[in-house]
């Protein structure tokens, strides 16, 4: 935050859980490289780390509300504050859905390795999506800290692309079903994974919103492209 | 009549490029406001910003004092109280005011509260007595004091003494009733129960509160008004003032960033 407050307790207090939330972010995107990682080298290992790492994320989410409840009980914030600490919140829960979303992924790969044709299956499509995803969040995260409103919008409109590769993911699966019957089970495995890798882009959507909001006072969430660019003009 | 939350609010008193002065100190400059009625509006600001001061212009205070004027209009229901050739008495009977510190009469609760009554109204023992218990229920102290009617108003804790100032104020049914810093001597639970009574009065008077403590001014009023160095900086719904102020200056003084 730019400007100081009387109290530099209270300023401690914020940077400190501001803090908290980039190094949950940075773990969330740490869970999904390696998720993407151990699909792209169908190994279990890899996965396993995930799934043991998911205690931590969840952890850091407690912690991270514990603060928040702390904060607002003693300082009553207002403004820009209220809103920040209300934000900081939502975004908390947001990462901790990321990490859910590693952790379904890590859960797939494994699934889809057990079912022993792992590399007959497209999944080096969906790379190109799980890139897309990650680069997305990384990008929310830093406006996030950086309270970059334009930067903002900007990942509001790269969230399309990420849908319209999942759209096109989905058809391209139905038609490898089609042809072959017995990948339809590893095949579910897959769409399941590119859905988490598409709530991903949603999540960093929604972080983004968090930031408009913070900064310009509006709740842009549920409206019209035409609606933000208004708001944040 | 019901009176409908989407009702527009009328406007009780308004001023007109405002300014007063202390001698040459000019402490409000070119106030425009406009003070909704049956609302509860707020004045916050740091010391010396002038909300005080424009509190006890709205019933003309000043005029205690040769060496402050007051220049502009301040209109209550149409009337300007500046060229108004209203008794100062009437008028503070129809805009009536509650101080900082307790100010019991030395004399009994009852009487504390008769007293202003008997300077506007001729009413019987019955009719005296009634208004009594009226005002003191209406400021939540009736209950504690109805069995001590004839003690002195001053044996009674802070918290009860400001209630009975309340009682007194409103014992003379006035219009508006002006509050500086009514909750500053107060501990928590005598400052909950004001604050209860602030929040009820406003469906029967325009209610207009000076405060020190600005989460008071977000829990009881329905508008606030941000003033600094005599200037009136933003007036607008407290939820908005507290939430999504437009100029800086206000969001810098409610977050805490005014240095």
């Amino acid at each position: 935050m730019v400007d100081k407050h009387l109290s530099t307790q209270f300023d401690s207090e914020l940077t400190s859980v501001s803090s908290q939330v980039m190094e949950l972010g940075g773990l969330v995107e740490s869970q999904i490289r390696r998720a993407i990682f151990a699909l792209s080298q169908f190994s279990v290992e890899v996965a396993n780390e995930v799934t043991a790492n998911e205690a931590r994320v969840n952890a850091m989410e407690i912690e991270i509300d514990r603060d928040l409840s702390s904060i607002i009980a003693r300082r009553q914030p207002t403004a820009r504050d209220l809103r920040l600490l209300i934000a900081i919140s939502k975004t908390t829960a947001n990462l901790e859905r990321v990490g859910d979303e590693a952790e379904k992924i890590a859960r797939m790969v494994r699934s889809i390795i057990q079912s022993g044709s792992p590399r007959s299956l497209p999944s080096l499509e969906l790379r190109v999506a799980a890139d897309l995803a990650s680069g997305l969040l990384n990008k929310a995260l830093d406006a996030f800290a950086r309270l970059d409103v334009s930067a903002a919008v900007a990942i509001l409109k790269e969230d399309d692309l990420i849908d319209a590769e999942f759209d096109g993911f989905v058809r391209k699966l139905i038609t490898y079903m089609m042809e072959d019957p017995r990948m339809i089970s590893p095949s579910l495995d897959l769409l399941f994974l590119a859905k988490a890798i598409e709530r991903i882009g949603d999540h960093a959507k929604n972080i983004a919103e968090f930031i408009i909001y913070v900064v310009k006072g509006e709740d842009v969430r549920h409206t019209s492209m035409e609606n933000i660019e208004s708001v944040v003009k | 009549m019901l009176n409908t939350p989407s009702a527009p609010t009328k406007t009780k008193i308004s001023t007109k490029d405002l300014n007063f002065y202390y001698g040459k100190f000019h402490a409000l400059k070119n106030i425009n406001l406009e003070i909704p009625e049956n609302k509860v509006t707020a004045f916050i600001g740091p010391s010396g910003c002038g909300k005080s001061t424009l509190l006890r212009v709205f019933n003309r205070m000043f005029e205690l004092y040769p060496e402050q004027r007051a220049e502009g209009q301040i209109m209550l229901d149409g009337e300007n109280l500046l060229t108004s050739k209203e008794d100062v008495a009437l008028l503070r009977a129809k805009v009536g005011m509650v101080f900082q510190k307790p100010t019991p009469f030395p004399m009994s609760i009852f009487d504390n509260i008769a007293f202003g009554v008997k300077l506007f109204e001729s009413l019987n023992a019955t009719e005296m007595e009634e208004r009594v218990e009226w005002a003191l229920r209406k400021s939540a102290l009736w209950g504690e004091v109805k069995d001590k009617l004839q003690q002195s108003g001053s044996s009674l804790s802070g918290g009860q003494q400001q209630r009975l100032c309340i009682a007194r104020g409103i014992a003379i049914k006035p219009e508006v009733l002006l509050l500086d810093e009514p909750c500053s001597a107060l501990d928590p639970i005598s400052t909950a129960k004001v604050e209860e009574l602030i929040v009820e009065l406003k469906s029967d008077y325009t209610v207009v509160i000076v405060t020190h403590n600005m989460q008071q001014a977000a829990r009881c009023s329905d508008f606030t008004a941000y003033m600094y160095l005599g200037d009136l900086v933003e007036f607008g719904s407290t939820e908005q003032m507290f939430f999504k102020p437009t100029r800086k200056e206000t969001e810098d003084y409610i977050t805490g960033r005014f240095g």
